[in-house]
């Protein structure tokens, strides 16, 4: 099951790294590409855990697209890193928006997910 | 760009293994959410670190920082994972744990990654002139 991880993990890092990259441009003030990132990923994550949980997909699927996948695809290290930016350049705003926006917002879609793909 | 991508793909290869690795390893009885929690303070910590040590001295190639930042790191620390725990602690009505998770992992993240940066700020001013 380590490769599965392992190999959705690089799937799931390269595809953060392209978007990140894409969306940054548009960047103002708060990063979209990792907040986009890790509220897509919440989302998925939890269709993913509703599916295996009712026994709908094997365990690789679980390994790979769920832990390897969605859990190397959103970040919370560079969350953190990219807070910190912002309240050391004086922008404490943006900075609790962010921070706030993020977690209520991907603790919401999880729950969507885990009840959509009832 | 595509030699970045493969080096980022190699980061987040051995990022999400140790992740895993780790989270069964402290695996305990409780539903407290312990191995995310200790996987996103050390993450946080390392990130912190890392990214403020290699911009000051530039000693790294760029595809070694995207590897071990963006890959690596970022693919050790997970989001996802964090947010479906927060919402199953709610839906197993234990509330108040759910709150005390979201709190302990944003304000000591947050705090670890500034001390991060500061550990490496002062390595700097102590480490061979540059």
């Amino acid at each position: 099951m380590i490769w599965f991880v392992g190999l959705g993990g690089s799937l799931g890092a390269a595809t953060r790294f392209l978007l990140g990259t894409m969306l940054n441009k548009y960047q103002d003030q708060i990063p979209i590409g990792t907040w986009m990132v890790n509220v897509t990923g919440s989302f998925l994550l939890g269709g993913l855990a509703r599916l295996y949980l009712t026994n709908q997909v094997d365990d690789w699927v679980w390994f790979f697209w769920g832990v390897g996948f969605c859990g190397a695809y959103t970040t919370f290290s560079t969350f953190g890193y990219e807070t910190i930016d912002l309240i050391q350049s004086n922008q404490l705003k943006a900075a609790i928006i962010y921070v706030t926006s993020s977690v209520i917002v991907s603790v919401i879609v999880a729950a969507i997910g885990l009840s959509v793909f009832r | 760009m595509k030699i970045n991508l493969l080096f980022v793909m190699i980061g987040g290869f051995f990022g999400a293994i140790s992740r895993y690795v780790l989270g069964e390893w402290i695996q305990t009885d409780t539903v407290f959410p312990l191995g995310t929690l200790l996987v996103n303070l050390l993450g946080c910590f390392a990130m912190g670190w890392f990214l403020t040590f290699v911009g000051r001295r530039r000693i790294i190639r760029p595809e070694l920082t995207v590897m071990i930042g963006t890959g690596f790191i970022g693919s050790f620390t997970t989001f996802s994972t964090f947010s479906m725990e927060t919402i199953h602690l709610f839906q197993s009505d234990f509330i108040l744990l759910g709150i005390l998770y979201v709190l302990i992992t944003i304000i000591v993240g947050l705090l670890l990654a500034y001390f991060g940066r500061k550990v490496a700020l002062a390595n700097r001013k102590e480490g061979d002139s540059l």
